[in-house]
């Protein structure tokens, strides 16, 4: 297997009124192609910034982000934000029709998008939808343009940040459906930040639980939920089954 | 217009402070200070532009003209504290403008090329660039805190810095010059403009006072669109950090 996302010691600080507030602290790990990632940990843990240092959205302050053995410094940022897309929580649209957004990062490189209604139907929405107003659309329906939108750059490497969180949970379920196929008919490498577990125990090969800007454990998914190694991941998943 | 005259019209003033303390609005000091300043400044421009206008020599002329470019860069830089070199930039676009509007009315020999008319018209380029600079910087800081998710979209889909910030621009742009377009809507129905106003006191011809000010007006309008296109496009980089990301926590 080859390596697709390396973290290596990485570290990231925010500014918060003059003070530095550590928000990653020597995140270290390896990420193989094909594989999906499931991200967890408490809110503020430093999820949301792993996958923004993958992209150069973040810059990290020390350590490497590698993509394809290449520090993400290195690339030209165009090419790597294209070949490493990215899907946020809120599902953001632009004013203007769902063709406009779902054309847009053809457009961004001035070409047009020759087969809207192929990517339309592949994340389940129908050509009638095309003339529709994107931030009109329902929840469900926004996630999935954001991620048909995410496709038209053909990424290697899907960076996903609670995609699902703010859905019902029929829509939740049929996104995940999706990125499952994209998944398995691409064989696109997905970085899955998640607070929901039993998604992160359903769909990934590798879980991460990162908790204070620290991986605490990164282990084969099964292996993660059923006989976890570290206690702060024992305590962690009991807390949420006692919450349950 | 007599000094006792002029004193007399200070009452307008104390009658203002006297209403302010009598309906508790907590004007009273800025007003009486506002208008303080305003006599002292005046009287001290008064006195400048007499000395200059009795200068033969243009080095003096070009000296006023920068002193009134740098104050007027230093008091719109404020709304951009923060922003890489804000001052130079706004001070750079404000010579711009100044530069190509009295180069267009000096060159084609729109007005006389004497001190009187170039003082009195920069005056009128540089502080409306200046009002402006205000306005468009106050807008971008707005549209930017509102819009920041939709300008890391456009990056995040390998859009590049200006294509990421473009629309925002726009708006910036088109905003800052909504008060400009819309004041010279009702010019003459509402109020007079008070260079024309001025003028008529001053026994001139009414007709001659028109055409006078709309060769303002169109002036002003022109340095208005090209005061915040210039300003739009030498700060948006700036805006962003060498690995474009959208930088603006110092602002």
């Amino acid at each position: 297997m080859t390596t697709e996302v390396e973290f290596i010691n990485v570290s990231k600080s925010y500014m918060n009124q003059h003070e530095a507030v550590d928000v990653l602290n020597g995140v270290s790990g390896e990420i193989e192609k094909g594989s999906i990632v499931t991200i967890i940990g408490p809110s503020g843990s430093g999820k949301s910034t792993i996958l923004s240092l993958c992209n150069l959205l973040l810059t990290p302050d020390e350590g490497e982000v590698r993509i394809r053995g290449k520090d993400v410094r290195e690339w030209n940022i165009q090419e790597l934000r294209r070949r490493v897309g990215i899907a946020f929580q809120g599902a953001p649209m632009l004013t203007g029709t769902v063709l406009d957004n779902l054309s847009l990062p053809l457009r961004l490189q001035g070409r047009t998008l020759e087969d809207p209604k192929k990517y339309m139907e592949f994340v389940g929405l129908t050509e009638d939808h095309l003339s529709r107003q994107a931030k009109e659309l329902s929840g469900g329906q926004r996630q999935r343009l954001s991620l048909a939108r995410t496709l038209v750059n053909d990424p290697a490497i899907l960076l996903l940040d609670e995609v699902t969180s703010a859905l019902d949970s029929l829509s939740a379920h049929e996104v995940e459906e999706l990125i499952l196929r994209i998944n398995r008919e691409k064989q696109t490498t997905i970085l899955w930040v998640t607070h929901d577990q039993s998604q992160a125990e359903r769909v990934g090969d590798q879980t991460w639980l990162v908790i204070d800007g620290k991986v605490v454990e990164a282990a084969p998914t099964k292996q993660f939920f059923v006989k976890p190694k570290e206690a702060q991941t024992k305590h962690f998943l009991e807390l949420r089954r006692e919450y349950k | 217009m007599s000094l006792i005259a002029l004193l007399f019209s200070f009452g307008f003033v104390i009658f203002s402070f006297f209403l302010s303390q009598a309906f508790k609005l907590g004007l009273g000091r800025d007003l009486i200070i506002t208008s303080i300043r305003a006599t002292i400044q005046l009287l001290i421009v008064g006195y400048i532009l007499n000395t200059v206008f009795g200068f033969e020599n243009p080095l003096a002329m070009i000296l006023m003209l920068l002193v009134m470019v740098f104050v007027a860069a230093k008091n719109a830089a404020k709304r951009g504290k923060g922003l890489p070199r804000i001052f130079w930039k706004i001070f750079l676009t404000i010579s711009i403008v100044e530069i190509i509007t009295q180069g267009f009315l000096l060159g084609l020999q729109i007005v006389p090329a004497t001190p009187q008319y170039i003082i009195s018209i920069s005056g009128m380029i540089i502080g409306n660039s200046m009002v402006i600079a205000n306005l468009f910087l106050n807008r971008l800081k707005a549209e930017l805190e509102m819009r920041k998710e939709e300008v890391v979209l456009v990056l995040s889909l390998g859009g590049s810095v200006k294509q990421s910030i473009y629309p925002i621009l726009k708006q910036s742009i088109r905003s800052s010059l909504i008060p400009t377009v819309e004041g010279q809507r009702t010019i003459g129905l509402v109020q007079l403009p008070g260079m024309m106003t001025g003028q008529i006191i001053a026994g001139a011809d009414p007709v001659q006072a028109v055409r006078f000010q709309l060769l303002i007006v169109f002036m002003i309008l022109f340095a208005a669109v090209l005061t915040a296109i210039i300003l739009g496009f030498l700060i948006y980089p700036g805006l962003f950090n060498k690995n474009q990301q959208l930088d603006i926590s110092a602002w």
